[in-house]
C-alpha cells in the first residue's frame, strides 16, 4: 500500500519537472526535446549508480517514467558487458528494452489498421 | 576598347573606397543600437541594396584575390543589412512578450503531478499483479512496460490520449505511454500514405529521437564500463 | 506614371469590379461558433465521407465555389478565370478543385492571406477588362494544417496560449466586371515584414507587424483616415495578434475601435482555441458569411479587408530561421442600389 503511494508521488514529481521545462524554457525546447533529455539522464543516473535508489523507493514511480525506459537501456548496457564483453556494449541497452520496442511496433501497427485519427 | 576598360577600372576603384568608406561610417550609426526613424532606415535599406548589387556584380566578374576581396565587402555589407533591422526587432519582440497570453503554469504543474501520478500508480499496481503471479522481478518489469506500452496505443486509437495531453502535458507525454502514444499516433495519422511509405517510414517521427539518443547514450555507458573495467573481461 | 496607382502601393479600381455572390463550407467546430448559422454549409464532420482529410479539404472549396455559382445561377464554364489557393504542399486542394471545375486556373500561395491576394488580383484582371467573371477560392483544414506543419493529430502535445486553431473551411467568392453586388474599389498588395519571430506557435505577433504596414501604407496612399471605414478587419492574427496590432496602431496615433478580426470573431472563447481561428479558411468564411451579409444590409458602408499570412514552410522553422509574413488588403464597399 505504502508503495503504491510513493509511486504516485514520485512519477508525480517526476513529471512536474518536465511541465516546469515545457513552460519556463524559451519556445525552441519541445516536447520532443525532454522527452530526450529524460531518456539520456536516465542512462547517465542510472550508470553513476543514483537511479536505482529512486527504483527502491518509489517502484514504478521511477520505472514509468521514460527516465526509466533510460534507466533499463543503462543497466542493460552494462549487464552486456559483463557477459558480452565489448559487443556487450552495443547490444546490450537495446536488449533490455527491446520488449518495450516491439510492443510499441506491433500496437502501433494494430492501432493503424483499426482506428482513424480523429478531429 | 582598352580605354573604356581602364577607365572602368579607375571608377571601380574609387567607388571601392566609397564604399569602404560608407560601410564603416554606416558601422558606427548601427553600433549605437538605437531605432531608427522610418525615413533614415529606408534611406539606409536602398544605400546597402545599391552597394550590394555593385559589389556583386564586380565580385562576379573578379578572380583570384580581386574576388575574394569583393567577397569579403559583399559579407560585410550583407552582415549590416541584418544588423539594421535589430533594433527595431528588439523593441517589438519586448513589446509582443509583455502583451502575451500568460501561461497557467499553476494549473499545469498540478494537473501533471496529478496525471503523470496516476499513470505511474497504475503501473505499480500492474507491477505488483505480475509479481503476485509469479514473474520474477525482471520479467514483471518487461511485461509492465509491454502492458503500459498496450494502453497507451489502446487510448490513442480511441482518440482519448490527445484529449488528455492537452491538460496532462507533461503528465501524459513523460510516462511510457507518452512514448506509445508518440509512435501510435504517427502510424495512424500516415495511413493514408499507405503502409510502406506511410506507416512504416514515419512509425518513429516523433520517437524516434528518443529511441536513438538513448541507445547512443547506453552505448556510450556500456563503453566507458568496459575499458573502465578492462581487466576483468575478455573482448568478446 | 501607373494611373491607377496610388501611392506606394495601393491600386485604385474605378470600375469598380463587383463581388456578386459568395459562399463559405466549413466543419462542425466552426459550425458551433458564433457565426454558425451564417455559413451556407456546415459539415457534420471533418471527413465529409473522403478516406482522407486532404480529399475533404479539397472537397469543401470545391463546395463553397459551387454553392456561390449556384446563388448567382452560373456554371463553371462562365467563369473566364479561376484563383485559388491552400496552405497545403504545392497547393493541391485547389489544384484538384481547378481540375473539377475545367477554368483557366491561376494558383496562389499567399498562406493565410490568399484570399485577400485573390480578390486583389480579380480586382487587377476585371478592371483591366481581362474578363467579365472571375471566381476565387481559399480552404484550410485544421487537420491537414497540423499534419503537415505540426504533429500528428492524435499526439498528447499541449498547445501554448499563443496558438491559433487552423479554420476548417472553404470559402468562395465570384467576381464581376459588370454587377449588382458588394464594390472592389481599391487594392493594397503588402510587402513582407520580418519582425524576427521564429515561434510557429505564436503566428500572431509574427503577422501583426505586416497588417500595420499595410494599414498604414494604405492610408497614407489614399490619404484616408481610419474613419472613413466602418471596419478594418484584419484575416487571422487571433486574439493575441489583434491585441498587439490595437497597442502597435495606437503607439502611431491611429484610433482602434474599428479595428477587428476575423479569428477573433471566428470561434467562441468556450471553444478553447487559445488564440482564436487561423488558416486561409478564416477569412474566407467569415468574408463571405458575415461580412458580405453587413455590407449588403448596409450596416457597414465601407470596410477594410485585411487578409494576413505567415510565410514560413515546414521545414524553414526547423532550419532556425524566422517567419516573414505579408498583409494584403481591399476596400469593400456596400452596394449602390438593390
Amino acid at each position: 500500500m505504502e508503495m503504491l503511494v510513493r509511486a504516485f508521488v514520485l512519477g508525480g514529481l517526476i513529471c512536474v519537472i518536465g511541465q516546469l521545462l515545457m513552460d519556463l524554457t524559451p519556445f525552441h525546447i519541445t516536447p520532443a526535446h525532454i522527452l530526450v533529455g529524460y531518456v539520456t539522464t536516465g542512462v547517465v543516473l542510472s550508470a553513476l549508480g543514483l537511479y536505482q535508489p529512486l527504483v527502491d523507493w518509489g517502484g514504478a514511480g521511477a520505472t514509468v517514467p521514460l527516465s526509466g525506459f533510460g534507466h533499463s537501456l543503462a543497466q542493460g548496457a552494462i549487464r552486456g558487458v559483463e557477459s558480452k564483453g565489448l559487443l556487450g556494449a552495443l547490444g546490450g541497452g537495446i536488449e533490455a528494452t527491446s520488449v518495450g520496442v516491439a510492443a510499441a511496433i506491433v500496437f502501433g501497427l494494430v492501432a493503424a489498421t483499426f482506428f482513424q485519427p480523429k478531429a | 576598347m582598352p580605354a573604356k576598360k581602364d577607365e572602368g577600372k579607375e571608377n571601380s576603384k574609387v567607388d571601392k573606397q566609397a564604399i569602404r568608406e560608407r560601410i564603416k561610417e554606416r558601422e558606427a550609426l548601427i553600433a549605437q543600437n538605437f531605432v531608427l526613424a522610418e525615413q533614415e532606415m529606408t534611406r539606409l535599406q536602398q544605400e546597402l541594396q545599391k552597394e550590394h548589387q555593385k559589389v556583386l556584380y564586380w565580385e562576379a566578374k573578379a578572380k583570384g584575390a580581386e574576388k575574394e576581396h569583393f567577397n569579403g565587402l559583399r559579407l560585410e555589407i550583407e552582415r549590416q543589412q541584418k544588423r539594421l533591422a535589430l533594433p527595431e526587432q528588439i523593441v517589438y519582440q519586448s513589446t509582443a512578450l509583455r502583451l502575451a497570453p500568460k501561461q497557467t503554469v499553476v494549473k499545469n504543474v498540478v494537473m501533471a503531478f496529478l496525471v503523470g501520478g496516476t499513470i505511474c500508480l497504475a503501473g505499480q499496481v500492474i507491477l505488483n499483479i505480475f509479481l503476485q503471479n509469479g514473474l520474477a522481478e525482471k520479467e514483471a518489469g518487461a511485461a509492465t512496460s509491454a502492458l503500459l506500452v498496450f494502453l497507451g496505443a489502446f487510448l490513442t486509437g480511441l482518440g482519448y490520449y490527445d484529449e488528455l495531453g492537452k491538460v496532462a502535458g507533461a503528465g501524459s507525454i513523460v510516462p511510457i505511454t507518452g512514448f506509445a502514444n508518440s509512435i501510435v499516433s504517427s502510424a495512424m495519422e500516415f495511413k493514408r500514405e499507405g503502409f510502406v511509405y506511410g506507416v512504416g517510414a514515419r512509425l518513429f517521427t516523433v520517437a524516434g529521437p528518443v529511441i536513438v539518443y538513448g541507445t547512443l547514450v547506453s552505448i556510450l555507458v556500456g563503453l566507458i564500463y568496459f575499458f573502465i573495467n578492462r581487466a576483468n573481461f575478455t573482448l568478446l | 506614371m501607373a494611373q491607377k496607382k496610388m501611392g506606394k502601393q495601393t491600386l485604385q479600381f474605378s470600375s469598380a469590379p463587383v463581388i456578386t455572390s459568395a459562399a463559405a463550407v466549413v466543419g462542425p467546430k466552426e459550425g458551433q461558433g458564433p457565426l454558425g448559422d451564417k455559413y451556407d454549409m456546415v459539415c457534420d464532420d471533418t471527413y465529409l465521407g473522403e478516406k482522407t482529410w486532404e480529399n475533404a479539404e479539397q472537397k469543401m472549396m470545391q463546395y463553397s465555389m459551387e454553392l456561390a455559382l449556384e446563388k448567382r445561377g452560373l456554371l463553371p464554364a462562365d467563369l473566364d478565370f479561376y484563383l485559388a489557393g491552400d496552405l497545403l504542399n504545392q497547393i493541391i486542394s485547389a489544384n484538384y478543385t481547378a481540375r473539377f471545375l475545367n477554368a483557366p486556373f491561376l494558383g496562389l500561395y499567399g498562406a493565410c492571406s490568399t484570399m485577400a491576394e485573390g480578390l486583389c488580383l480579380a480586382g487587377i484582371l476585371l478592371e483591366g477588362g481581362f474578363g467579365e467573371r472571375i471566381g476565387v477560392s481559399v480552404s484550410s483544414h485544421h487537420d491537414t494544417a497540423e499534419r503537415q506543419f505540426r504533429y500528428p493529430t492524435e499526439l498528447g502535445a499541449q498547445r501554448p496560449m499563443t496558438a491559433q486553431w487552423t479554420v476548417t473551411g472553404g470559402g468562395s467568392c465570384v467576381l464581376e466586371r459588370i454587377g449588382t453586388g458588394v464594390k472592389l474599389t481599391h487594392a493594397t498588395i503588402g510587402k513582407i515584414k520580418d519582425m524576427g519571430v521564429s515561434n510557429s506557435n505564436d503566428l500572431g505577433s509574427a503577422m501583426a507587424p505586416a497588417a500595420l504596414d499595410t494599414i498604414k501604407t494604405h492610408l497614407e496612399d489614399l490619404g484616408r483616415k481610419v474613419d472613413d471605414y466602418d471596419l478594418i478587419i484584419t484575416g487571422d492574427l487571433g486574439i493575441f495578434g489583434h491585441t498587439l496590432l490595437k497597442e502597435l496602431m495606437q503607439k502611431e496615433g491611429y484610433p482602434v475601435e474599428r479595428l477587428s478580426d476575423c479569428g477573433v470573431l471566428i470561434y467562441d472563447p468556450n471553444q478553447d482555441t487559445h488564440s482564436g481561428g487561423s488558416g486561409c479558411g478564416c477569412s474566407a468564411v467569415v468574408l463571405a458569411a458575415h461580412l458580405m451579409e453587413k455590407l449588403h444590409k448596409g450596416e457597414y458602408q465601407r470596410i477594410f479587408f485585411v487578409g494576413t499570412g505567415a510565410l514560413l514552410s515546414p521545414i524553414s522553422v526547423f532550419q532556425g530561421e524566422t517567419i516573414p509574413c505579408i498583409a494584403h488588403g481591399v476596400v469593400l464597399e456596400a452596394p449602390s442600389n438593390e
